[in-house]
């Protein structure tokens, strides 16, 4: 397990102050200058060595994409971004960063933007998030007055100015490209890729774009060395890393652990317990809505790290993780996540427009046992139609989830919707789609 | 997208209040010159909060005025984004989270105490038209299943009885304090914390 004097975020539960004062007390901001005089060569190189994977949910090695940017600035001024749209159900991680941790937020802000080369920083809060995105305006007016931000930040020759943007509560702005129209005062619509937001971004310009989680480790990884935070979790999944666990457990709480912590430890230790006992687990989401389920057998050994849970055919994504119980209906559960992607569904791609609101209907009546037979395949070949057939990755969001409830728990749904479908004769006239006109 | 239907009666003017108008002025500042678009849905917020929780469409045409751009992306903006209401909500909004994680734990239970303390529908104005409620999706305080939004504040593990004690202050227009109903702080494990211990209660 991992010792407390390991864990990034101390203030995770604000223990202390949330301010200036707690956080300098916290080690926030002490040698913020002589990091920066290290040269961003030495930043980025650290970055790669500590292995750090974007906290985001897709898992991309952040000093790989820092070492995107352009090296040196043209004619276009660089952009960082930071996503703090937080809104993949399961998932409340970020919000208590911007709650409790907000120096590290903004010093992490100030390395990273002097990483990329960029002098302008903005941070896209959800809209819901209204006190926390004040709370850390407060902390980002703190740093100005004391010259850590601003110009000549922290007296390093660097200048930053940090400014919050507001969403309006549309989960598609948590993909990055959506961000970045929504930023421009957009409808919140993916843009095609390539070219990617490193070459092309925010106003044409070169844009980095990275989690809340993954800047907020930065100061703390920098100052501790690439190498002590590689020496955390499994190889190639480093590092620590906030986990919510939600859902039916009696104690549910955000707590930061180790990657590659086994699930069972997680939700047995920090979140005291399934409720109704272990064997009373049904499944369990891993990392988000967005990531497909695992049934009670594969909970009972699997490690929480990117890999391991790629090879279950999920995934860590942002690590929300929902504790689902046999008092509950998996299948209405699957339906409701359904409902949501198919409302969070942007309209720009038919596939996921469509099929989305397809998923949702078909399961909502498996879930009262109204589906024929045969509608279980046909559930599985629609979520087929849409997955990689998107723009963005919303289409694999929505499909997952439902071909994770089909794979395990397939049988369930055929026992509940057991009857043959009306029509089941094929007159086998393929070019004559009215069929029924040849019955006089 | 959700379908948001817009209000029919419309005030036949909008513009933003002194104070508004300075705030709005500040945040197109935030933006590079020529980008003031950006600001469009600070400055529907702005507009929301001036006028009783809900944009007209005439503050959308004066927010198009006023950074230069046509008024249907303005439009479109506020249409595409779930946080504007385009019609009347009443001073207290209600938001209840009705996503998986606390639809397990329960949050139907609230959708029944809105039911019955504020109005049959959602999306429908309460009897004084004070108050109006509707089920959302997640709103990102999963730890703290189930919970609502009151205007800006988040009510967290709540149940079907400190709901309709929470509306009934509500209603009678007495403070509400927002946060934990179950006394817990924050999103720690409730009486189980196992890490950072020597930090618990550092400052309490």
């Amino acid at each position: 397990m991992l010792q407390d004097k390991d864990r990034i975020f101390q203030n995770l539960y604000n223990d202390g102050d949330s301010g200036i004062n707690g956080a300098v007390k916290r080690n926030d901001w002490s040698d913020t200058k002589d990091l920066i005089s290290k040269g961003r060569d030495w930043i980025i190189d650290e970055i790669k060595l500590s292995e750090l994977r974007g906290r985001g949910g897709a898992g991309f090695p952040t000093g790989l994409k820092w070492s995107f940017a352009p090296k040196e600035v043209g004619s276009r001024p660089h952009y960082l971004v930071i996503n703090a749209d937080e809104s993949e159900p399961g998932t409340c991680k970020d919000r208590d960063i911007l709650r409790f941790e907000p120096h590290k937020l903004i010093e992490g802000c100030l390395l990273a933007s002097y990483a990329v080369n960029a002098h302008t920083c903005y941070i896209y809060i959800r809209g819901e998030y209204y006190f926390e995105g004040q709370r850390l305006q407060k902390a980002i007016d703190e740093a100005y007055e004391k010259n850590l931000i601003g110009k000549n930040a922290c007296n390093s020759g660097w200048d930053l100015d940090i400014y919050i943007h507001y969403g309006a509560g549309a989960y598609i702005c948590g993909e990055e490209t959506a961000l970045l129209e929504s930023l421009e005062g957009k409808k919140g619509q993916p843009r095609l890729k390539p070219p990617f937001p490193a070459l092309v971004g925010l106003y044409g310009c070169p844009t980095i774009i990275n989690n809340v989680e993954t800047i907020a480790v930065i100061s703390t990884i920098l100052r501790r060395g690439g190498k002590w935070f590689s020496s955390l979790g499994k190889a190639k999944n480093t590092g620590t890393k906030i986990f919510c666990i939600s859902g039916n457990v009696n104690k549910p709480c955000n707590v930061e652990e180790e990657m590659g912590v086994p699930l069972k430890t997680l939700i047995e230790k920090h979140a005291g317990g399934v409720v109704g006992g272990w064997d009373n687990l049904k499944a369990v989401i891993p990392g988000g809505s967005s990531m497909p389920l695992l049934p009670k057998e594969i909970c009972d050994t699997i490690t929480m790290d990117f890999d391991s849970l790629v090879k279950e055919k999920s995934g860590l994504g942002t690590a929300g993780i929902v504790v689902i119980n046999k008092d509950q209906d998996i299948i209405k559960c699957m339906a409701r996540i359904a409902r949501f992607y198919k409302h969070e569904s942007c309209g720009q791609c038919t596939p996921c427009r469509e099929g989305s609101g397809w998923m949702w209907r078909m399961l909502e009546r498996m879930a009262k046992g109204e589906a024929s037979k045969d509608e279980v395949n046909m559930l599985m070949d629609v979520t087929k139609q849409i997955e990689g057939h998107t723009i963005c990755a919303f289409g694999e969001g929505s499909s997952w989830p439902v071909q994770g409830l089909i794979r395990h728990f397939k049988k369930e749904i055929e026992e509940r919707n057991n009857f043959n479908p009306l029509v089941k004769k094929d007159r086998n006239i393929p070019y004559l789609v009215d069929q029924h006109l040849l019955d006089k | 997208m959700s379908i948001k239907k817009v209000s029919k009666e419309q005030p036949d003017s909008f513009e933003f209040n002194e104070e508004n108008l300075k705030i709005a002025n500040d945040i197109v500042k935030n933006y590079p010159g020529g980008k003031q678009q950006s600001a469009v849905m600070s400055f529907l917020y702005l507009a929301q909060r001036q006028n009783n929780n809900w944009i007209p469409l005439m503050a959308m045409k004066y927010i198009a005025k006023l950074l230069n751009m046509p008024y249907i992306k303005v439009y479109e903006v506020a249409t595409f984004y779930s946080m504007y209401n385009l019609s009347p909500v009443g001073k207290y909004f209600v938001q209840v989270c009705t996503t998986t994680p606390c639809m397990i734990r329960g949050a139907y239970k609230l959708v029944e105490a809105c039911k019955e303390k504020i109005s049959k529908n959602q999306n429908t104005l309460s009897k004084d038209g004070k108050c109006s409620w509707v089920e959302v999706e997640c709103l990102g305080a999963c730890v703290n299943a189930p919970m609502m939004q009151i205007n800006e504040d988040y009510f967290e593990d709540l149940d079907k009885e400190k709901t309709s004690k929470i509306f009934d202050k509500m209603l009678n227009d007495e403070n509400i304090e927002p946060g934990s109903y179950r006394g817990r702080v924050n999103s720690e494990p409730e009486n189980n914390r196992k890490t950072l211990m020597d930090l618990k209660n550092a400052s309490r």
